[in-house]
């Protein structure tokens, strides 16, 4: 089966019905996407199909080959940190960082559709992200900052 | 570079050199132990710092990073010192030998808020012994006085002659001239701090948000096989027998066999091994706990705190008090219940291990690494030195990662006997929520009575609950007259064993016993701010409501309680006025506030509620100040406190564990919910300026919420929880 993950075009041979997250995890070693509950209440397997945010853990890789795969390791570039990343680093939103991929991947696909929400928006978005330190007020900070990230880097 | 710098007499022989690289060494001023200098375990005793002729400079770090903000206060300090970016500062876990326990526990623990306080002046002294001896190098390799040099971004100056030299580069000086670390060194005064007291992202930061912060799940060993757990429904039921013919068939199956935990699947993939797990067919010894319930646990409870109990303090008369107010009506009685809680760290817990021949090496998140080897060297048979640790970051911790048992070490050891290979153990969520460690079930039955102003006049106090330190190893220093002294955390106004703090109000008459329950059904552990978890919740609401008997305000109330203890009076003066405490709100709306003591630290904490009819209800705004003494990282006790006390109000508000025929009931987070986003209030932190030593803030923040909500909600509605979570009864936090 072949999938594309930030980008690049991989073979893998995990079974069909593995969900995504675990053939991120174990097969292409990419481990920033991380396991929390295995049923879609956490969003700690967050990543973007197609540019939309989706829980691995329930997705199996089956349903996902031949599409666009984005993990938290295909958010930076080459130009370095993406504004979402960037505005997590300046808000020092991350206590254990566990969930902080997830919650980056959740706020990225948010803002993509709403380059510029508002706390209920954010809420609404984010609400299936479990964060168990509680940085939730420095999530919502960095939201709207990476928002006005984003729009400046579109202005300039 | 190769030999040991080892001349000079035992007791100054604080360095070594190894692999090119100095390690230092501090005689700290504060907080070591007789015992480990006498021991002479040599160069490495309380060494944090190494720097290698490229100029790397690494801290060894004996206390975890779970969240806590420990490797971001840890380098700050060192790196002030030492005059270097804390940034910069390479890190690695120190290994876990005596030399790098923990001067306060003894041993190798990261707990009870202690890492900032414990680590303050150890760390800096390393930083600036270090730094003397690099000094003395320069000043004599250069011949200028030491007063004139100056240490920048980890290079020394000498501002005559323009020269410079990385500490890097005056390794060679330092070996060569034999020089020695000072028996003492002058630390910064603090008017000095560029990098102390100032606010400071955290260590780790960047890892933690490209995903490349490593984990202990993460972590992948050649030829490392992943193992899933059957357990049995109940716990410390076990294996009579099983078939794993279905489950071998399946692929990537290496093996099944039947360990203390369980019936273990290896397997080459975690999904695998889990999947296979399904498989098996498993006959199980149900044990002595089958039949527990929780809801027994609260009526043998109640039972209990109708009898005497060990009594803890007995300060004036209480009985007689309480007896003579009982007939001018002046007399509350009521009765809290507090349920288990389950941790639910983000990341579930996981352990690698190998063992080979007489050897064993664990990769494990873990708060307390000297118990890990302990429990392992005996389990083994092996010389605990023959354990060795690497200790990864971790997904939360909140106490669980501390698990006197090693629980999830040990395991995880026995599943990699006699395997060639390392294994590596991966709990589910379910495995996690249902067979965990739990904060124990408490029942606390007060009684109380107010004089004529209305001030508390009596107060007597029963707690029930399972200890956490009976029977343990620490039995001999936290157990006082056989009771737990975290049982009545913040509930007694006089020192009692160790503690030298309880609560700082003052009752007249003063009265606390405690039981300890039977120990079954579970294993109880700590959860974050440990016994404050039920007895903020006991002690702050039955306050509430003698404040509401004497028609006192509860802030007030509070305010003239604490009159004699100075840091706690200025910590309620400034959030009656933060908080805006006497402007009216609408109706449907309450306002609540508690106040608790934990590991010297006052935190008092206001909150505002609106409620809707059917009981639904949002907490507004929480406004917290702090006095942790001086603020080592402004940005860290912030977010601190922010999280802590997020992780207390989902506790208060939705967090259960019922127990029925023995069985946890709950299993993920769609029956066990914890904190979500649109829950999250708006939160002001207030940090009191203190020239005080540094104290603890990771768990301060957490005890408070629970009562100010409860008491908000009662000021919002008239209506009292007694039981908890706050859902059990009609309030929903939304």
């Amino acid at each position: 089966m072949k999938l594309e993950v930030n980008g690049n075009e991989v073979e893998i041979t995990s079974e069909a019905d593995t969900p995504l997250l675990w053939v991120l995890r174990d097969e292409l070693g990419l481990v920033g996407t991380k396991y929390g509950c295995g049923i879609a209440q956490c969003g700690a397997c967050t990543v973007h199909l197609e540019g939309r945010a989706i829980r691995s853990c329930v997705t199996p890789v089956s349903a996902v080959a031949g599409k666009r795969i984005q993990t938290i390791e295909g958010q930076a570039s080459d130009q370095g940190l993406s504004p979402v990343q960037q505005a997590w680093l300046e808000t020092d939103v991350a206590q254990c960082g566990y969930c902080q991929s997830g919650q980056i991947m959740a706020a990225t696909a948010l803002l993509s559709s709403n380059p510029s929400p508002n706390d209920a928006d954010i809420d609404a978005a984010m609400a299936g992200n479990i964060c168990r330190c509680g940085t939730y007020p420095r999530i919502r900070k960095a939201v709207h900052l990476a928002a006005t990230l984003m729009s400046e880097e579109q202005g300039a | 570079m190769s030999e040991h710098l080892t001349t000079g007499s035992m007791s100054r022989r604080r360095f070594v050199q190894s692999s090119g690289a100095l390690l230092f060494a501090a005689q700290c001023p504060v907080g070591l132990s007789r015992k480990a200098y006498a021991s002479g375990a040599g160069a490495m005793m309380n060494s944090f710092v190494r720097i290698d002729p490229s100029n790397v400079i690494t801290m060894l770090a004996n206390n975890s990073e779970f969240g806590n903000g420990a490797y971001t206060v840890m380098s700050m300090m060192l790196a002030e010192e030492l005059d270097v970016d804390y940034r910069s500062i390479a890190l690695e876990a120190a290994p876990t030998t005596p030399e790098y326990y923990s001067p306060l526990f003894r041993e190798y623990l990261t707990a009870g808020s202690v890492t900032t306080g414990s680590t303050f002046m150890p760390m800096r002294t390393a930083g600036a012994k270090a730094r003397a001896m690099l000094l003395e190098a320069a000043s004599r390799d250069w011949g200028v006085p030491t007063a004139e040099l100056s240490t920048v971004d980890a290079t020394v100056q000498h501002a005559g002659t323009g020269r410079i030299s990385t500490y890097g580069e005056l390794l060679e000086a330092i070996h060569r001239l034999d020089i020695q670390p000072p028996e003492t060194v002058t630390l910064k005064d603090p008017s000095e701090f560029k990098i102390l007291g100032k606010p400071a992202r955290r260590y780790e930061g960047a890892g933690k948000v490209d995903g490349t912060a490593e984990f202990g799940i993460d972590l992948k060993l050649p030829g490392m096989l992943y193992g899933a757990i059957a357990r049995p429904p109940v716990h410390s039921g076990s294996v009579v027998d099983f078939d794993a013919t279905e489950a071998l068939a399946m692929p990537g199956v290496v093996k099944v066999k039947a360990i203390r935990a369980g019936v273990v699947v290896l397997a080459d993939s975690y999904w695998r091994a889990q999947k296979a797990r399904a498989k098996l067919k498993i006959n199980w010894d149900r044990g002595a706990n089958d039949g527990v319930s929780s809801e027994q646990f609260y009526a043998d409870y109640r039972a209990l705190a109708d009898t005497p109990g060990l009594l803890a303090e007995d300060i004036g008369d209480a009985i007689g008090a309480l007896d003579a107010a009982e007939a001018s009506g002046n007399v509350v009685e009521a009765t809290y219940e507090m349920p288990l809680l389950a941790h639910a760290t983000l990341e579930p817990m996981n352990c690698i291990a190998q063992v080979e021949g007489d050897t064993c090496t664990i990769w494990s998140g873990t708060q307390y690494q000297s118990n890990d080897q302990e429990v392992i060297s005996r389990f083994l048979g092996i010389p605990q030195q023959n354990v060795t640790i690497h200790r990864p970051l971790m997904g939360g911790s909140f106490g669980r990662r501390s698990s006197k048992t090693a629980d999830y070490t040990v395991e995880a050891v026995e599943a990699a006997m006699g395997e060639l290979v390392p294994v590596q153990i991966i709990w589910s969520r379910e495995e996690d929520i249902r067979s965990g460690h739990y904060r124990p079930l408490f029942v606390h039955k007060l009684r109380g009575s107010v004089d004529e102003s209305g001030m508390p006049e009596a107060w007597h106090q029963v707690a029930v609950g399972q200890s956490l330190m009976q029977g343990t190893k620490h039995d001999p220093t936290y157990m006082v007259r056989g009771i737990d002294i975290y049982s009545l955390d913040g509930c007694l106004q006089e020192p009692f064993g160790v503690f030298p703090y309880g609560t700082s109000y003052q009752i007249p008459n003063h009265r606390v016993e405690s039981h300890n329950a039977p120990k079954k059904g579970i294993v109880p552990q700590e959860w974050r701010s440990v016994g404050h978890t039920h007895t903020g919740i006991a002690y702050e609401c039955f306050l509430d409501e003698l404040a509401h008997k004497g028609g006192i305000d509860p802030m007030e109330l509070r305010l003239r309680l604490t009159k004699d203890h100075a840091r706690m009076s200025r910590v309620l003066s400034v959030l009656k006025e933060k908080c805006d405490w006497d402007k009216p709100l609408a109706p449907g709306r309450g306002r609540g506030v508690a106040s608790r003591i934990y590991n010297i630290s006052p935190v008092a904490q206001a909150v505002e509620v609106t409620v809707a009819e059917n009981g639904d209800f949002t907490v507004d705004r929480v406004v917290c100040v702090v006095d942790c003494g001086f603020a080592v990282n402004p940005l860290g006790i912030e977010g601190q406190v922010e999280g802590g006390l997020a992780y207390g109000l989902g506790g208060v508000a939705f967090g259960n564990i019922d127990i029925v025929n023995g069985e946890v009931q709950q299993s993920n987070f769609h029956d066990y919910p914890v904190m979500r986003l649109p829950q999250m209030p708006k939160v002001e932190v207030h940090i009191l300026p203190s020239d005080e030593p540094p104290t603890g803030i990771g768990e301060q923040a957490t005890t408070p919420i629970a009562p100010a909500v409860a008491n908000a909600l009662f000021n919002a509605t008239g209506r009292r929880v007694r039981r908890f979570p706050l859902s059990s009864q009609g309030f929903n936090l939304v």
